[in-house]
């Protein structure tokens, strides 16, 4: 599927371990994950030694190597749970990041063929991104396609592509009310597209299959928004909401493109969504409040790099929403935590 | 007589709800594959061309159907407004319908297949879009969420999830698709062969290229922003007639909170039109386009448009003040806007209702 000739050293692939033994999802993946540099991050708050098959190349950071770079100080953001991944995007160079929840293996497409679904991310991070225009044949610079009558012709060089977000077959991404009223829903629907999610327009970034360009929009992939009582499956979570809603915002300011579709993952049954909704459901009606903000947000004209709006949308999170809400006040706390982290490892 | 299959959720047929418009210069043989389909509804068919031709309709259709002489005496010195000897003349069957829904499609699209080899029921598709709500103000990243087997995805705000109701429904085409003259020229042998499983909303804020091969409408919501143009004989410019319509429609629909889908059904579009052509007819369109997309990007309408007519003349007026100074065109364009919207009302005179909105 991808005609994109892939230059190996420009990509790391970045594991949150949740789980301690990831033999079986790194086994599933070692056709893919072997060629590639790995950064394997292990959730601090998951005790014992992770279990990794031979025969890859990656680096490991544990609770020890956290605390090493980011201090122990009470003010210290914290990376257990799915944000021990962001350490992982801290600690790589390379130009791009592609990041898979521990619980996903390959998908199949409809034919029946395996999914690369790296070289998929790939592909869409280094083929121009179209937001100011939706295409109706979805991405033009995919083979087979192109842009379609009435699409003006100045806007079809398009623009770099900041963000990759693809989707899964099986268990779908849904809520845990959702899940819980459709227990036996799932989705086994494979769309065949990638499209540019257009200018301004705002949507759930899930976190479960995600890439991005680390260079372009790297900082403003953040762990900030912590729910009071946020658990291990990411129903009882919304931080990748949260940091997607940043990075959205962040891409339409530097006229970067967001594109959203393959590629698919299987992602394998874990947990239990009533279960998860009787612990937390404050991410669910938290996001009343997050969605109308940054729908609004507009940033300054004169800020111009990925580091500048995200201590700028921090200001506005403190002085807008955290008055309404600690966790937002310890959101906007953690962003500007976090760009000054970034700038400091940066400059070891 | 007519084999529709049950669908499983059951979509209602609306046969007494939906016209179903075809404009036409050659003859219908088309209708022959889409009988399945189509026989149970009304069609109006506007003749486009030499009024003396006689077009041919299959037996067993039940039609109005319209020519230029036809169009002329019933519209009088309003006419003026509708094309002559382009597809464009298509809105005339919008106008003079008298239902719900009106579904168009062009005589050289017939029923394509879906990837397990079944014929698509392209105007089933087209009415489950449009009787289910859209969703323009957060992207769903599973797409429509109301279809079956989909739903909203994590981080979609509850209070946003009930929807908005659905304007109208654009179908995609396999086979020839439907590019523009340079693109044709450059690649005359490609093809679409990518079905894609998806019906999405296209989000408030954002323009597309609206394409009148396949389209649904509720014309009830939106009817009179359909229209489509002064293009063909006599005209400057040609098959920019949907593309129009669609801007118009699309800024309308995000002013007064209506939902535009784009995606499935697909048809299987089966003509290429000489790209050559085509380049005549679109060479000055492929330039006014560049000054018509910041115009429709950057159009806002006032809080007391509140109805269509009310917006698609604030619409005329801005087009005439800003875009009249690209071409004369747009002033005599602006100008049949007018005439347009009188017609619409005179031909579908409307009851006020009491929150002060027009059906």
């Amino acid at each position: 599927m991808s005609e994109i000739s892939i230059n190996h050293d420009e990509v790391d692939i970045v594991i949150g371990a949740l789980q301690l033994d990831l033999t079986s999802f790194m086994e599933e993946w070692r056709s893919v994950f072997s060629q590639f540099h790995l950064i394997i991050v292990q959730d601090p708050d998951l005790k014992g030694k992770l279990e990794i098959p031979a025969g890859f190349n990656f680096d490991l950071y544990t609770k020890s190597d956290i605390d090493g770079v980011v201090g122990l100080s009470s003010n210290a953001i914290s990376f257990s749970g799915y944000s021990c991944r962001y350490f992982g995007y801290l600690m790589s160079h390379k130009k791009y990041i592609i990041a898979i929840d521990d619980d996903c293996v390959p998908a199949k497409d409809s034919a029946g063929n395996f999914v690369d679904a790296v070289a998929q991310h790939i592909t869409n991070l280094s083929t121009p991104a179209t937001p100011f225009f939706f295409n109706t044949l979805y991405d033009p610079f995919c083979k087979g396609a192109d842009f379609v009558r009435g699409y003006p012709f100045s806007l079809r060089s398009g623009v770099d592509c900041g963000l990759s977000c693809g989707l899964w077959l099986n268990l779908a991404d849904l809520d845990a009310p959702t899940q819980a009223l459709k227990p036996e829903l799932r989705n086994t629907r494979y769309v065949d597209a990638v499209l540019t999610v257009p200018l301004r327009t705002m949507m759930p970034t899930s976190g479960i299959n995600i890439a991005f360009n680390r260079e372009l929009v790297g900082p403003a992939l953040l762990p900030a928004f912590r729910l009071a009582k946020e658990g291990n499956l990411r129903w009882e979570t919304v931080e990748d909401i949260w940091t997607g809603m940043c990075v959205k915002v962040v891409c339409d300011h530097l006229r970067l493109g967001v594109k959203s579709g393959l590629p698919y993952v299987w992602r394998k049954e874990r947990g239990n969504a009533i279960e998860s909704l009787k612990k937390e459901w404050e991410g669910v009606k938290l996001m009343e409040d997050v969605v109308p903000f940054f729908q609004s947000l507009r940033l300054s004209t004169s800020v111009a790099t990925a580091e500048d709006c995200v201590s700028e949308i921090a200001a506005v999170v403190k002085q807008k929403l955290a008055p309404a809400n600690p966790v937002f006040a310890r959101a906007a706390e953690n962003m500007l935590e976090w760009v000054k982290l970034w700038k400091r490892v940066r400059t070891q | 007589m007519a084999a529709i299959e049950a669908s499983k959720s059951s979509t209602p047929l609306l046969k007494d709800e939906l016209d179903i418009v075809i404009p036409t210069i050659r003859n219908l043989d088309f209708l022959e594959m889409w009988r399945p389909f189509f026989q149970p509804y009304h069609l109006i068919i506007v003749q486009d061309g030499d009024p003396s031709k006689k077009i041919n309709v299959p037996e067993g259709f039940d039609y109005e159907l319209y020519n230029r002489n036809d169009i002329n005496k019933i519209l009088g010195p309003k006419a003026s407004c509708i094309s002559f000897k382009d597809s464009a003349c298509r809105c005339f069957g919008y106008m003079v319908s008298k239902k719900k829904y009106i579904f168009t499609i062009d005589d050289d699209c017939f029923v394509a297949k879906d990837p397990t080899g079944k014929e698509i029921n392209a105007l089933e598709q087209h009415i489950k879009n449009l009787l289910s709500p859209s969703t323009p103000f957060f992207f769903n990243t599973l797409y429509d969420p109301y279809r079956d087997g989909a739903d909203f995805v994590r981080g979609y705000p509850f209070s946003l999830r009930e929807g908005v109701p659905t304007a109208v429904s654009h179908g995609l085409w396999l086979n020839i698709p439907d590019y523009d003259a340079p693109t044709q020229l450059v690649k005359p042998r490609e093809r679409n062969t990518r079905y894609v499983d998806a019906v999405m909303t296209i989000p408030k804020g954002t323009l597309f290229p609206m394409c009148g091969m396949n389209l649904g409408f509720n014309r009830e919501l939106i009817g009179p922003a359909m229209y489509f143009g002064l293009m063909g004989d006599g005209q400057p410019i040609g098959r920019y007639d949907d593309m129009w319509a669609g801007w118009c429609t699309k800024v309308i629909c995000d002013h007064m909170g209506l939902g535009i889908k784009t995606g499935l059904p697909y048809i299987w579009h089966s003509k290429a039109s000489n790209p050559f052509v085509n380049l005549k007819k679109e060479y000055k369109g492929i330039y006014w386009q560049e000054e018509l997309i910041p115009f429709f990007q950057s159009v806002t309408l006032p809080k007391d448009c509140t109805t269509v007519q009310k917006c698609y003349l604030e619409l005329a007026k801005q087009v005439k003040a800003k875009l009249g100074k690209v071409d004369e065109y747009f002033n005599k364009l602006a100008d049949a806007m007018v005439t347009w919207i009188e017609a619409w009302d005179e031909l579908n005179p409307s009851t006020v209702l009491a929150n002060g909105s027009t059906k």
